[in-house]
């Protein structure tokens, strides 16, 4: 599967990775929900670490549709909590 | 389960794609669509170039600052060992303030240096992948009938519509920055032009407000022990006796 980190590029990732990857998705919403800060650094550094270690880059001149995209690596909490429940980072 | 996304990508992609499905018109031609990656990568340049000139300025103003940091130094150690304590406070209360503000420029122009990078690199990739899509497109046309054609070109199309979200975004985001960046910055032209760091035998009155409020922003511990710290390198600790103001001996 095809995984992007938003403003950092895609990755291409073995299909085995994809549930370790949707537990940290949703360990880092759960985070927010709960709104623990530390808990969702945590797992969104893992969930980014994860992707960096185990995808290898997809080439830029590659043109691919991801299966999943994941925001900025800079993200605050704030930003994805509001990204959860409105408008957030992504517009619509 | 397999294929069961994450709740957060899952949001993400969702409205990824609401956003390439508003920015794609059924009526375009293949063709347009080329038009707008470019114009797409005309606007990433753009927004990099704001950057750094953002960027440019408010290292100017740090500069500036840094002299100011300087003078005011320099001025509240002539008015001490001219015996004008209260002129020395004032000077190390802007002082401090100018430092403060140098501090917190210092950061942002290094956080603008980081967007810079980050805008360039996603450049590059979009530009890759809009190089690829041109030549792509060509081949496309030449191998299969126009209908195929069509929705092979759209389904590629799609693929370099998500890296201009992507970057489009990116922008946003450093655009947001700088404009917040900006906004502080003429904060500080603002109280420039106000001649907080100016020449302190300059002032004339009207300029109490800004005493005021400077001393009011509770750096007056840190003045003090800067003050007292003045104080002993001029071996001014006791207080020049009247009728020799200035003509006290060096250490």
């Amino acid at each position: 599967m095809i995984v992007r980190i938003m403003g950092e590029g895609q990755y291409r990732l073995a299909d085995d990775v994809r549930e370790r990857v949707n537990d940290l998705d949703n360990a880092v919403v759960r985070a927010v929900d709960d709104d623990d800060e530390d808990a969702f650094h945590v797992a969104f550094e893992e969930l980014l670490d994860v992707i960096r270690t185990e995808g290898q880059p997809v080439p830029a001149n590659d043109i691919e549709s991801s299966d999943v995209i994941v925001p900025p690596p800079d993200t605050s909490m704030a930003e994805a909590s509001s990204d959860f429940t409105g408008d957030g980072l992504i517009p619509g | 389960m397999a294929g069961m996304a994450g709740r957060m990508s899952t949001v993400i992609k969702s409205k990824i794609s609401k956003l390439l499905d508003k920015a794609e018109d059924p009526g375009e031609t293949l063709d347009y669509s080329y038009q707008k990656q470019l114009e797409s990568l005309q606007n990433v340049k753009k927004g990099i170039a704001d950057v750094v000139t953002a960027k440019k300025r408010l290292g100017m103003q740090a500069q500036k600052l840094e002299q100011s940091v300087v003078k005011l130094d320099t001025q509240a150690r002539q008015a001490l060992a001219a015996g004008n304590e209260e002129l020395a406070r004032t000077a190390l209360e802007r002082k401090q303030f100018a430092q403060t503000e140098l501090q917190s420029l210092d950061q942002q122009v290094s956080e603008l240096q980081s967007q810079q990078e980050r805008l360039t690199e996603s450049e590059k990739r979009l530009r890759a992948k809009i190089e690829s899509f041109r030549t792509k497109k060509e081949v496309i046309k030449a191998q299969y009938s126009a209908a195929e054609a069509q929705v092979r070109i759209s389904e590629a199309a799609t693929g370099v519509g998500e890296e201009m979200a992507d970057v489009g975004l990116a922008m946003q985001r450093a655009v947001d920055k700088t404009e917040d960046m900006k906004a502080r910055a003429s904060a500080v032209e603002e109280l420039e032009a106000a001649g907080t760091f100016e020449d302190l035998t300059q002032l004339g009155t009207g300029q109490d407000d800004i005493d005021r409020q400077l001393a009011e922003l509770g750096a007056g511990g840190m003045v003090d022990d800067e003050l007292q710290r003045m104080k002993a390198e001029l071996g001014a600790g006791e207080p020049p006796a009247k009728g020799e103001l200035g003509a006290g001996e060096k250490p």
